[in-house]
């Protein structure tokens, strides 16, 4: 892994008035990002048609592909080529990409994949907003493994997320995931771009001993094994197929056990380095509020109309949504009365955090099916009522 | 042959009080098409245009059974249906002999991209269905995005034109070929403004015994760039230019259904559009020199097709 300063070339310094889609794009070119293949989707194709515009200024290459499976295949082929790679989608064509998210988390490669939610199941509402793929992102493709998906609140933090999950997707050889959703990214508002030497970038760890030495799989003292360029002269062999660490496929339970383990294993040890959420009012505080995204901006308000009610309220925000921070739900569940969920979906998040609290707080939920954000009385409604 | 004061007496299936665009083809193909036949129908609808413009309440405009599937699918959909319908009059749930048509929709984008692949499956497998692409070049639905079926040099949201780009670099994917490759019993490509053409294309391929496939040229104000008024002018000036020529494959001879008297510069074609425009910069003019060799070749090549078919 090597930190460094980002390339000034993608790196759109200064003030601008910018939506939140059109934010996943710049933080994308900043973090380094030179390889776009994406299909059009609502709510999220203003990101690919700005990728479109600005790549030929920055050099790289956009491609629009026939459908989102070919996207996050076309992504897969383009970051084992050495580039760091994005796509960007909603619903249906993410619902599309589960098979390759498979394999690429199998492949370890490192890409970034931008959700702009809307509601679903299905085609559901193109057009409006919902916090319906929490789960799926975590869970849509087959077998055991892990991703990294963060949830920025404002365009600013899609700028600053999707540098920070490039970053983490090179560090750790995972997709990671910019969980978004509509309002947010059609919000337009301030995106401060700082200067590219401001901006700190992180590049796989690429392997330089002998070329007859390479093990493509092979865990380095991190869980991360090293990377090479295909075509770089090194014997380079990669499958979805349960493999060693030499990258060739063996067919039998012990190999399954320590591929599988090592999928896993490079996050959940790593979790804690990885897990990143904000707080604010937790002492004393008899109810936590849960949220990311939109809801957490809807959240405020009525964490600030219990507080004048009386109610000791603490929020924890959530940046990274997985991995979920387990432990600090299992502490301040030793401490407080109750959590309160709201979400844009029917309580995704809400059993995650009922179960980390383990009994020991109940977590309540404030579900919402999509289409429109929380009215912040409903949110307010559940504080009052846990506080009780 | 139809009587355009009979067709205009018919019911409407594709009623009035749809949400698309002023001037757009959509609706003015499809209440020709749905004309073509009297029986029982189900549509199954990819995502796009239509289904979105015809179908949010109030604007709920279709009077037939209709499914809209995802977007890549359309043609399964449809497919699965009529298999469903096959197996109720085998085993005598309804009469052998009662007439039900299956239709299929999609435009360009849900056709030649993401669809593709289940409208191949679907015709190889030999459901008996009509599939109609409405081609409008381009993805509208979304906002202009560039599709397979957009023509060289046309300036899309994500093959912009500029200082650094001249729109589209690739060519047209040639559907209408590809479903020839099936060697399915009928295939044909129509326009809008040759109403009778049309309706009697449809006519067959409702009437085929098999698959059967047109590909109907889709005018696009919105995205394409010209006054609304100028429509069905223009999809004239595409047969007259032989961009777009109309021409039908009925178990595997073709015939050519329109032969411009004189064909018609490209340039003209290009001229009406807004999305051409930068064409005209002296740097792009290999552009228009090279569309106009591919319609020529493409033209001479179909030209050749029909007089190798006429023979006995």
């Amino acid at each position: 892994m090597k930190k460094v300063k980002a390339d000034p070339k993608g790196v759109l310094t200064g003030a601008h008035y910018l939506d939140g889609d059109f934010a996943i794009a710049e933080g994308g070119l900043a973090a380094g990002c030179r390889f776009f293949a994406g299909y059009p989707i609502t709510p999220s194709t203003e990101t690919a048609e700005r990728f479109a515009e600005r790549i030929p200024y920055v050099g790289g290459v956009f491609i629009q592909m026939e459908d989102e499976i070919a996207s996050i295949l076309a992504l897969i082929g383009a970051s084992w080529a050495g580039v760091k790679s994005m796509t960007v989608t909603s619903g249906p064509g993410f619902s599309l990409m589960m098979e390759n998210i498979g394999l690429a988390c199998m492949m370890e490669v490192p890409l970034v994949i931008a959700n702009v939610q809307r509601g679903g199941p299905s085609t559901g509402l193109p057009t409006l907003t919902g916090q319906g793929d929490m789960m799926q992102v975590k869970w849509g493709s087959h077998g055991d493994y892990e991703i990294i998906a963060l949830s920025p609140d404002s365009p600013q933090e899609c700028f600053d997320l999707t540098i920070k999950a490039f970053n983490l997707s090179e560090m750790y050889r995972v997709p990671a995931f910019i969980m978004t959703d509509e309002c947010v990214g059609h919000m337009h508002e301030k995106v401060v771009i700082p200067p590219a030497e401001e901006i700190e970038v992180v590049n796989r760890k690429m392997y330089e001993g002998p070329k007859d030495k390479y093990l493509p799989y092979k865990p380095d003292k991190d869980h991360v094994p090293f990377m090479v360029k295909a075509g770089d002269g090194y014997r380079f062999h990669t499958t979805g197929l349960t493999h060693d660490e030499r990258g060739y496929p063996v067919i039998n339970a012990e190999c399954q056990d320590w591929c599988v383990r090592h999928l896993v294993d490079k996050i959940r040890k790593n979790a804690h380095k990885i897990i990143e959420y904000k707080e604010d009012g937790m002492d004393g505080a008899e109810i936590v509020v849960v949220s990311y995204g939109i809801t957490s901006r809807v959240a405020v308000k009525a964490i600030q109309d219990a507080r004048k009610a009386g109610i000791k309220v603490g929020s924890l925000r959530l940046i990274t949504v997985w991995p979920f921070p387990e432990e600090r739900i299992k502490e301040l569940a030793k401490k407080i009365k109750a959590f309160v969920v709201p979400e844009i979906n029917l309580g995704q998040i809400r059993r995650e955090v009922e179960r980390c609290a383990f009994g020991q707080a109940p977590a309540i939920g404030v579900p919402h099916c999509g289409g429109w954000v929380h009215n912040p009385d409903d949110i307010l409604r559940a504080i009052k009522e846990a506080a009780k | 042959m139809a009587k355009l004061k009979d067709l205009a007496q018919m019911e409407d299936r594709l009623v009035a009080g749809h949400g698309m665009c002023l001037g757009c083809g959509i609706p003015l193909i499809f209440k020709i098409i749905l004309r073509a036949t009297e029986d029982p129908l189900i549509i199954a609808n990819a995502t796009g245009c239509l289904e979105v413009c015809t179908t949010i309440f109030p604007r709920t405009a279709w009077n037939v059974s209709w499914i809209h599937s995802a977007f890549e699918n359309a043609a399964s959909t449809i497919a699965g249906v009529e298999a469903m319908y096959k197996a109720l009059k085998n085993k005598g749930k309804i009469p052998a002999d009662k007439k039900i048509k299956f239709l299929g929709v999609g435009g360009d984008g849900g056709t030649y991209d993401i669809g593709l692949q289940a409208l191949s499956g679907a015709v190889e497998r030999g459901h008996e269905f009509v599939y109609v692409c409405y081609d409008n070049n381009v993805y509208a639905n979304t906002g202009g995005q560039r599709s397979s079926a957009t023509p060289l040099g046309a300036s899309a949201t994500t093959a912009p034109s500029g200082s650094k780009s001249p729109g589209k670099i690739q060519g047209r994917k040639d559907l209408a070929q590809i479903m020839v490759a099936h060697k399915i019993p009928y295939v044909a490509q129509a326009s809008p403004h040759r109403w009778q053409d049309l309706y009697n294309k449809a006519k067959k391929a409702f009437e085929a015994v098999g698959p059967a496939f047109l590909n109907v040229l889709c005018l696009c104000p919105t995205e394409w760039k010209y006054d609304e008024s100028k429509g069905i002018k223009l999809a004239q000036l595409a047969a007259d230019t032989c961009v777009w020529p109309l021409y039908e494959v009925e178990n595997g001879r073709y015939k050519i259904n329109y032969k411009p008297k004189q064909k018609k510069p490209v340039l003209e074609w290009l001229e009406s559009q807004g999305r051409f425009r930068h064409l005209f910069k002296e740097e792009n003019a290999w552009i228009i020199e090279k569309i106009q060799q591919d319609v020529d070749r493409d033209w001479e090549w179909l030209t050749r097709l029909a007089e190798i078919s006429s023979r006995p």
